[in-house]
C-alpha cells in the first residue's frame, strides 16, 4: 500500500515538473531574445549570407589541410589539434556577422530603440550558439570521414567536451564580435582579439580531445571538464556585465 | 617637493646600480664564505644570476596589466579620460616588460633546459599575455573616436584579465611543465617537481639582492608610469588648445 | 498635466575633450510639442539621442517619470518613439514583417487596427507586403513614423522629421504631430522653420555653447 502511494506521488511530481519545464520553454520561446533570434534566423533563410560563406569556408579549410598533408601520415595527437584549428578559424569566419551586419547596415540604432542591452546580447548569443553547434557538427563529421587517424574512443566524453567547448566558443566569440563591430578594420581584428581570450578553451579542448582519442576514462578527465565549465560560466557572467558599455554610446 | 624628488631619484639610481653590479658581478662559488658570494646550484652555476632580472620583469608585466585593468574599470565608471591615459601608460610599460620577460626567459630556458622555447605552461602564459597586449594596442589603433576607443579597450582589458587566472593557476596544475614548481614526470609518475622555485636554495645574501632588485624595478616602473601618463594628458590638452586656435 | 515628465539637470556633452553643449536644464510636464533648434553641428541630434537614452551625457542627467515613478534605462525603450535620419529598418523584410518583429521584441501586443490606421495615414497600406528594400526614401521616412508610433509611446522624439518628404508627406506629418501633441509629449529637433512653427517651448542650442 505504501509502495503504491509512493509511486503515485512520484508520478505526480514527474508530470508537474514536466509541465513546468514545458511552460518555461514556451515562455522562453515567446520571449524577446528569442524573437531577435528568429528575426536573424529568418533573415538568414532569406538571404543565406552567413551559411553559404561559412559552409564554403569549412570545405576550403579542410581541403587546404588535406592538400598540405598530401600522402604523409600524421600522428594521432596532431589530428586532435588540427580539428580545433579548423573550428577556430571557421568560428572567426562566421560568428562576427551577428553584430557586424547590424552595425554596417545601421540597424544597431533600431535595436537599441526596441530592446534592452541584455535582450540584444541574449538574442545574438542564441543565434551564434546554434550556428556554432551546426558548424561544429559538420566539421566533426567531415573531419572524421576524411582523416582516418581521427578516431574517438570515449564517445560520451567527446560529446560532453563538444557541448561545453561549443558554449564557451559561442560566448567568447559573441562578446568579441560586439567589440569589433564598433571598431574599424573589423575582419582582420576579429581573430587577433579572439585568440588570446579563447586560448585557455582551445588548450583544454585539445587536451580533452586527445584524451577522447586515447580512450581515457571520465574520472581522469574530470579536472579538464571542470576547467571548461568554469570558463563558460566566467565568460558568460563577464559578457553580460560588460555588454552595456560596448552597446551604448 | 623638488628636493624630495631629487633625493628619491638618486636613491633609486644607486639602488639599481648596486643591484645590477651585484647581480652580474658577484661570483658564484661552491661554499660561500664572504658576504658577496652566492651559492652554487647544480646545473645552473653562473646563469642563476638571470633570476635577478627575469623574475622582476615577469612580475612587473603582470602588475602593469593589473593596473591597466584597474584604470579601465575606473574609466568605465566615471568616463574620465585621464583614467584612460593612465591605463594606456601602464600598458605601454607592460608590453615592454613582457617582451623583456619573454626574452630573458628564453635565454634562461636555453641554458637550463636546452631549448629556447618548449611550450611549458608558464612560457605559454607569458606568450598569451604578449598576444593580449598586442591585440589591445591593435584594437586601440583601429578606433578614431576617443570615447569609443577608451570604452572598447577598457572592456577588452577586463575580459582579457578574466582569462589570466586560467593561465596562471589552472594550466600549470593540469599540464606538465618544466618551470620550477610545476608537475613533471619522474620515474614514469607525474608529481610535483622537486626543482626549486623561489626556495631556490638562495642564501641570505642572494635573497637580499633578489628582493632589492624586485623593489628597485618596481619603483622604476611607477616612476616611468607617472611620467608616461602625465605626458599623455599634457599632449592631449596641448593638441586641443592648438585645434581650438 | 501629463502623466509623463521629462527633466534635464545641468546636462552637458563632450566628445573626447571637445565641448558640444553644457548647462541644459528643462522640465517638460505638459503635453504638447516642444522644439530643439540650432545651426548644423550645434548638437541637436546629440541632445535628442541623450534624451532617448541612446547616449550618456558627460555631465548631469535626464530623468523620465511616468505616473510619478522614475523609469529605469532598461525599460525606457518602450516609452519612447524615435525618428531620425540615421534610423534604418530591416530592408530584407516587408513593412508588415518589420512591424511584427518590432512588436514581438518590444513584448507589446501587435495592435492590428492601430497599425493599419497608421499605414493608411502615411499612405503605405498598399505597399505593406513589399520589401522595404523597394521603398523610396520618402516612403522609408514615412515608415519610420509608423515604427515610432506603433507602440503608443508617451514621449515622441522627431529628429529632422520632414527630411525626404514631399508636400503631401509634410502635411501628414504635421497633422500627426499635432494630434500626438495633444496626448503626449513631442520633441521636434529641426532647422526648418515650418517644423519649428508647430512648437511651443523651444530650446535654442546656440545659447548653450560656452
Amino acid at each position: 500500500m505504501k509502495d503504491l502511494i509512493l509511486r503515485y506521488a512520484a508520478r505526480q511530481y514527474y508530470w508537474k515538473n514536466l509541465n513546468n519545464n514545458i511552460d518555461k520553454i514556451s515562455s522562453f520561446m515567446n520571449s524577446k531574445a528569442f524573437a531577435l533570434y528568429l528575426k536573424d534566423f529568418r533573415s538568414e533563410l532569406r538571404t543565406r549570407y552567413a551559411v553559404n560563406s561559412l559552409a564554403m569556408f569549412i570545405v576550403v579549410a579542410i581541403s587546404v589541410i588535406l592538400f598540405s598533408i598530401g600522402n604523409e601520415k600524421i600522428p594521432e595527437s596532431l589530428t586532435g589539434g588540427l580539428f580545433w584549428v579548423v573550428i577556430f578559424f571557421s568560428a572567426m569566419s562566421g560568428l562576427a556577422r551577428a553584430f557586424v551586419a547590424e552595425e554596417e547596415r545601421g540597424t544597431s540604432l533600431t535595436l537599441q530603440l526596441i530592446a534592452s542591452p541584455s535582450t540584444v546580447f541574449t538574442g545574438k548569443l542564441l543565434f551564434n550558439l546554434i550556428l556554432v553547434f551546426l558548424m561544429n557538427i559538420v566539421i566533426a563529421l567531415l573531419y572524421s570521414a576524411l582523416f582516418e587517424e581521427f578516431v574517438i574512443r570515449s564517445f560520451a566524453l567527446f560529446l560532453l567536451t563538444f557541448v561545453l567547448s561549443n558554449i564557451g566558443l559561442a560566448v567568447s566569440s559573441t562578446i568579441i564580435a560586439a567589440i569589433i563591430s564598433k571598431a574599424g578594420s573589423k575582419g582582420t581584428l576579429y581573430p587577433v582579439l579572439s585568440f588570446p581570450i579563447l586560448l585557455p578553451l582551445i588548450l583544454t579542448s585539445v587536451e580533452l580531445t586527445s584524451n577522447c582519442m586515447l580512450g581515457t576514462t571520465f574520472e581522469e578527465s574530470q579536472v579538464l571538464l571542470a576547467v571548461i565549465l568554469c570558463y563558460d560560466v566566467i565568460m558568460l557572467t563577464a559578457s553580460y556585465m560588460l555588454f552595456d558599455f560596448i552597446w551604448k554610446d | 617637493m623638488k628636493n624630495f624628488d631629487i633625493i628619491w631619484k638618486t636613491f633609486l639610481f644607486l639602488l639599481l646600480a648596486f643591484v645590477s653590479v651585484a647581480g652580474i658581478a658577484f661570483p658564484i662559488v661552491e661554499n660561500p664564505v664572504h658576504w658577496y658570494q652566492f651559492p652554487m646550484i647544480r646545473g645552473l652555476e653562473e646563469n642563476a644570476k638571470i633570476i635577478f632580472f627575469h623574475v622582476p620583469t615577469a612580475w612587473l608585466t603582470v602588475i602593469a596589466f593589473l593596473m591597466s585593468t584597474i584604470y579601465s574599470i575606473k574609466y568605465l565608471r566615471k568616463k574620465n579620460l585621464d583614467d584612460d591615459a593612465k591605463s594606456y601608460a601602464a600598458a605601454q610599460l607592460g608590453i615592454i616588460f613582457c617582451i623583456l620577460a619573454t626574452v630573458t626567459g628564453s635565454i634562461w630556458s636555453k641554458f637550463a633546459w636546452g631549448a629556447y622555447w618548449s611550450w611549458d605552461p608558464r612560457q605559454t602564459s607569458i606568450f598569451a599575455l604578449l598576444l593580449i597586449y598586442g591585440a589591445w594596442f591593435a584594437l586601440r589603433s583601429s578606433i578614431e573616436s576617443e570615447d569609443k576607443r577608451a570604452s572598447l579597450s577598457a572592456v577588452y582589458s577586463i575580459i582579457a584579465f578574466v582569462t589570466v587566472p586560467f593561465f596562471i593557476f589552472v594550466m600549470p596544475r593540469i599540464m606538465l611543465g618544466l618551470h620550477p614548481g610545476s608537475e613533471e614526470i619522474v620515474d614514469g609518475k607525474v608529481m610535483q617537481s622537486a626543482s626549486p622555485v623561489i626556495d631556490f636554495k638562495m642564501n641570505g645574501n642572494m635573497l637580499l639582492i633578489f628582493f632589492l632588485s624586485l623593489a628597485a624595478f618596481t619603483i622604476l616602473y611607477f616612476w616611468m608610469w607617472k611620467l608616461g601618463y602625465k605626458s599623455l594628458i599634457y599632449k592631449d590638452k596641448i593638441q586641443k588648445q592648438i585645434s581650438r586656435g | 498635466m501629463s502623466d509623463y515628465i521629462l527633466k534635464a539637470d545641468s546636462v552637458a556633452k563632450n566628445f573626447g575633450r571637445r565641448l558640444i553643449f553644457r548647462g541644459i536644464n528643462f522640465q517638460f510636464s505638459e503635453n504638447g510639442v516642444y522644439g530643439v533648434s540650432g545651426p548644423n553641428g550645434s548638437g541637436k541630434s546629440t541632445l535628442v539621442k541623450i534624451i532617448a537614452g541612446l547616449s550618456s551625457p558627460s555631465e548631469g542627467k535626464i530623468t523620465h517619470n511616468h505616473n510619478n515613478n522614475e523609469i529605469i534605462s532598461e525599460k525606457l525603450h518602450n516609452y519612447i518613439g524615435f525618428v531620425s535620419p540615421y534610423l534604418v529598418l530591416y530592408e530584407e523584410f516587408s513593412a508588415w514583417e518589420n512591424l511584427e518583429f518590432f512588436a514581438h521584441i518590444r513584448d507589446v501586443a501587435f495592435n492590428k487596427e492601430k497599425i493599419e490606421t497608421l499605414l493608411n495615414d502615411f499612405l503605405l497600406y498598399e505597399r505593406r507586403e513589399d520589401l522595404v528594400k523597394t521603398y523610396s526614401s520618402g516612403m522609408k521616412q514615412r515608415m519610420k513614423f509608423i515604427f515610432a508610433l506603433m507602440h503608443s509611446p508617451n514621449l515622441v522624439i522627431l529628429d529632422e522629421p520632414t527630411s525626404n518628404l514631399d508636400e503631401e508627406g509634410k502635411e501628414t506629418v504635421y497633422k500627426i504631430v499635432e494630434r500626438e501633441g495633444k496626448e503626449n509629449i513631442v520633441i521636434v529637433a529641426s532647422n526648418e522653420r515650418s517644423d519649428l512653427a508647430l512648437c511651443g517651448e523651444t530650446i535654442l542650442l546656440e545659447k548653450f555653447k560656452q
